[in-house]
């Protein structure tokens, strides 16, 4: 017969950013553990609230299966003695195996005859075991963030206050840190009391009577639901986001939507600033007309029942009015700071104690922004404009809004510049010159904005990597993988003419005249190019190429970011084709000989068979069309090209033999093949491909 | 309620959960954490439960009065429980009902926040607890205070005085705050307000603040010789203090900034570490008897 299992850990208040990985993880530690003992069971099911992490196991076997095992002892000649009868070494063998001399026997491994005996383990009652088991679990749950308290050494996310531990219903007795087990749960904080759970099955609808919706998905969808409710009666349009909803789904056991509004004098502030005053620091939901203007109104989810709503939805009406009247009172102020002012103050905020301040970075961007905008060759206006935005593009982060909401940098340096009567293109370009903000984000979307966010980026790169900062496993405090992938991001999207040893000349070049250059330059371009190559395999993995494609065009070269994406959507289509095998084949056996030429020089006189003349003909007749459609970014086109070559490829190598003992032949058929691998090769390395 | 009210229901309170009510402090401190009561006992082995208001002076915070908000110097009520007892969260919801806030009525939730101060070495984890949306208290288990492993565990809860005044009251300017019936926080606090600002942005000599920052560290240290730590820790308040009045006026730049956070930041260390060892040859004396309770 099968029971089931249910752990509740009830601890204070766990932080909600931690607690779905915690109950994801408290899920896998128990199945695991559970298949370890060998001990079977139907399911799993995990629960969490701000207060719990839960897990009910269905149907878990009352016992492990009983065991039949073969051991193997000594071989027979060292298990029997000179009078063929038992050996110390294997009577030996039987005691520790637990059974009688006469049930040895022998078998044949590997052509010698081992004496084996057999076991049968029973299994082990499942309640033996899951005291000690469970507080392994639970006691080795990791968490990103872990606190002592009181007298106990135990290191936790919070403090654990209860623990529920039942078997059907019988207690799994535990004690951690003082707390015995028991099957005493507790409802909600202010609404609910202590709920005795009778039994795993009864979990949920037991603590939903205490006012606890444990259940995440149900407690989400009741959110959700309230929130759309609320919204459709006041004829509002919310959106939803998702880490909101996430973060708020975990601060509430009982949620109520109800809903608070502020003065509509407030709506003159960027609608940027109240949409992140109400949503970062207020977990509310800002809501809209159906034109997508921001109403004076605001969502938020009460944990708790429907009692004195009003009074929950007045208090929160002021705190939000103060942060906004702050916000107001920071705009205006703001608005009176000039940004040469700004500037100037730029040279105190220290950037990094050997890169300067940020003031000094500004400098660095506005020289790498001109020579990129330079090697581009962009018309003056933009030049023009690129100048100016990369000296004002961090002016806004001595603003007193930008100090107050640290994600508004760059949209209050839009909003203000606009204001200052800044060209809207130099406007725009501060706030763009942040993106892509995050993984998933666009890049800039006008040429100015892409020019300065590469420079940007690129100087915070070569510097610490200059200095010796270089991300490692988790640690990249300067978040230099992201800004290399906002790089990439913005060569590909912007289609930007420009390699990646052009990028970073042009930099080291400002470094070295700044005497910053610490580390020897071509030490520095290799660790640079290597780091930038990771990004690119990111992205090519990213558009589901695969991992032998992306590293065959990558062989070939990286320098050229655009290059490198276009090769590897092409071979892919290629390799995915079904009659490409024999072709590859072609291709690696030239590409093989062709390492061994001395040069490509091809003298037609020298040609003895007809295939070889076969050969030459086709690639000649290609050849120049191939190089036309590589120029011209038709990649899959060229590789189609250079597939006509296979038969003749075939033919040649079934027909001649390369390494003839006539050196003339030898060196001309090598010629031949060096050419044509020269052109394959500029592709990809295909010989990395898995066929 | 009114707010000396608030502070004779806390007081009371808490007395009741066997602390001892001492006063403020009579150095300048920026919040209730700095306090000798707070800092320096909750190191080491001896059980320690203490509440007291905390006048707490945040230069830079000074708007001359005119904000509604802000202020140059704020009360904050503080309680250390060491061990942090097991139902703490409870005792402290039930501070707040005595406190005439009934969690049923409003939207209490424990939000995450970890709390460190570079300049104690000390940091911690906790939450802000939230009323209707508004961070009322700051709760905060002590991980580390002066660089040394808390053993026991200290919890500190502290409560954020005017903003939860303005909350019982339902004002929306601090200064509109009743301290007792006829007696505005205004007409209490208004002036110093004003002329604190008015030093601490214009009037401050900032030379001699620099001149005395030296002296009040080289004076620690030199008491700290004699391992006298009461008094070497009042001159690391002082010099915590003046080093909040000079970057309040600007006057030290972000650079120079972390080299005078990591000057206080060795004397707090040395005096942890000193109190430690003096409190261990004394014997712990509190170590046996019921430390910080006054009722039995």
């Amino acid at each position: 017969m099968n029971k089931d299992i249910l752990i509740e850990i009830g601890m204070e208040e766990i932080p909600s950013r931690f607690i779905r990985d915690a109950a994801n993880l408290l899920e896998k530690k128990i199945s695991e553990w559970l298949s370890d003992s060998r001990i079977h069971f139907s399911g799993t099911k995990v629960f969490a609230t701000p207060r719990r992490l839960a897990v009910v196991v269905n149907e878990v076997s009352t016992k492990q299966p009983d065991l039949r095992s073969e051991v193997k002892g000594p071989s027979k000649k060292i298990a029997l003695n000179e009078q063929e009868e038992w050996s110390k070494a294997a009577l030996g063998f039987a005691r520790s195996q637990g059974v009688e001399p006469s049930d040895l026997f022998f078998k044949e491994l590997k052509g010698i005859e081992y004496v084996h005996a057999v076991k049968n383990e029973i299994g082990i009652e499942t309640k033996s075991i899951l005291s000690d088991g469970i507080s392994k679990i639970i006691t080795s749950m990791v968490y990103p963030k872990n606190m002592r308290w009181g007298k106990h050494d135990l290191k936790y996310v919070r403090p654990i206050r209860w623990l529920v531990a039942l078997y059907d219903e019988v207690i799994i007795p535990l004690e951690i840190t003082g707390v015995h087990s028991g099957r005493t749960s507790r409802g909600h904080r202010f609404l609910g009391k202590e709920v005795d759970i009778q039994h795993p099955s009864t979990y949920v609808s037991q603590l939903k009577e205490s006012f606890v919706f444990v259940d995440i998905e149900e407690r989400k969808q009741l959110i959700h639901n309230q929130i759309n409710t609320l919204a459709k009666d006041k004829n509002w349009v919310v959106s939803i986001k998702d880490d909101l909803l996430e973060e708020v789904l975990f601060l509430v056991e009982y949620p109520t939507a109800l809903y608070g509004s502020f003065q509509s004098e407030f709506l003159e502030i960027p609608q940027e600033v109240l949409i992140t005053s109400m949503r970062e620091h207020q977990r509310y939901f800002p809501v809209f007309d159906h034109e997508s203007n921001l109403l004076p109104h605001f969502i938020t989810v009460r944990n708790g029942d429907k009692k004195s709503l009003d009074v929950v939805a007045r208090g929160n009406e002021k705190v939000l009015k103060a942060r906004l009247a702050d916000a107001r009172f920071f705009y205006q102020e703001d608005q009176n700071l000039p940004i040469d002012k700004a500037l100037a103050k730029l040279e105190k905020i220290v950037y990094h104690e050997e890169l300067g301040t940020v003031g000094d970075k500004v400098r660095r961007i506005r020289t790498i922004s001109d020579q990129i905008a330079k090697f581009l060759s962009v018309d003056e206006k933009v030049q023009r404009q690129v100048t100016r935005a990369s000296m004002i593009c961090k002016f806004d982060l001595v603003t007193q809004m930008v100090y107050e909401f640290p994600e508004l940098q760059g949209v209050m340096g839009e909003d203000y510049a606009l204001k200052a009567g800044e060209d809207p293109v130099v406007s725009s370009a501060i706030s763009q010159h942040y993106q892509p903000r995050f993984s998933g984000d666009s890049s800039p979307e006008s040429i100015v904005g892409a020019i300065v966010s590469i420079a940007d980026k690129l100087d915070s790169i070569v510097g610490c990597f200059s200095i010796g900062i270089v991300p490692t496993g988790s640690q990249d405090p300067y978040a230099l993988r992201r800004s290399a992938a906002g790089i990439v991001q913005i060569v590909l999207d912007q289609k930007l003419n420009v390699n990646l040893t052009d990028l970073f000349d042009i930099c080291f070049a400002v470094y070295e005249e700044s005497n910053l250059l610490k580390t020897e330059m071509d030490d520095l371009r290799e660790k640079c190019f290597d780091f930038f190559s990771l990004r690119v395999k990111n992205v090519l993995t990213d558009m589901n190429i695969r991992y032998d494609v992306i590293d065959a065009v990558m062989a070939t070269n990286i320098n050229d970011i655009s290059s490198v994406v276009r090769r590897g959507k092409a071979v892919m289509q290629f390799v995915e084709q079904s009659d490409v095998k024999i072709t590859l084949e072609s291709f690696n056996r030239v590409n093989n000989l062709a390492s061994k030429a001395e040069n490509k020089k091809i003298e037609e006189a020298y040609f003895e068979e007809n295939v070889e003349h076969d050969l030459y003909q086709k690639w000649n007749q290609l050849h120049s069309s191939f190089t036309k459609k590589l120029e011209t970014s038709l990649e899959l086109e060229a590789l189609e090209m250079l597939k006509q070559l296979q038969i003749p490829i075939t033919s040649f190598f079934d027909k001649v033999m390369v390494m003839s003992e006539n050196e003339n032949l030898r060196r001309n058929r090598l010629a031949l093949l060096a050419n044509i691998s020269e052109d394959i090769t500029k592709i990809a390395d295909f010989q990395k491909i898995v066929i | 309620m009114n707010f000396q009210n608030m502070i004779l229901t806390l007081q009371q309170f808490w007395s009741e959960q066997n602390c001892i009510i001492v006063q403020p402090y009579d150095v300048e401190t920026g919040a209730g954490t700095l306090n000798p009561m707070t800092f320096l006992r909750s190191i080491g082995p001896e059980p320690w439960n203490v509440a007291y208001v905390e006048p707490s002076r945040r230069p830079a915070d000074g708007r001359y009065g005119e904000n509604p908000n802000r202020l140059y110097q704020h009360h904050q009520f503080q309680v250390i429980l060491k061990p942090s007892p097991d139902n703490i969260q409870e005792i402290y919801l039930e501070s707040l009902k005595q406190l005439g806030i009934h969690a049923e009525d409003h939207d209490i939730r424990f939000v995450e926040d970890n709390w460190e101060h570079p300049a104690l070495g000390a940091w911690g984890l906790g939450w802000e607890v939230w009323l209707d949306g508004m961070e009322i208290t700051q709760f905060t288990y002590f991980q580390q205070v002066g660089g040394i492993d808390t053993n026991p565990v200290a919890v500190e809860i502290t409560y954020g005085l005017e903003r939860l005044a303005s909350y019982i009251q339902d004002k929306e300017n601090v200064f509109d705050l009743e301290w007792v019936e006829g007696v505005k926080y205004r007409d209490v606090f208004h002036q110093p307000e004003y002329e604190h600002s008015k030093y601490t942005f214009e009037i401050s000599d900032t030379k001699m603040l620099f001149t005395l920052f030296n002296m009040y560290e080289e004076e620690a240290k030199k008491i700290l010789e004699q391992n006298l730590v009461f008094p070497a820790y009042d001159y690391v308040l002082k010099c915590s203090h003046t080093f909040n009045l000079l970057d309040a006026r600007g006057a030290i730049s972000v650079t120079e900034r972390t080299g005078y956070i990591t000057r206080v930041r060795n004397l707090s260390r040395l005096c942890a570490s000193t109190y430690l060892q003096e409190r261990e040859r004394l014997g712990f004396p509190l170590l046996e008897g019921k430390g910080g309770s006054n009722n039995e």
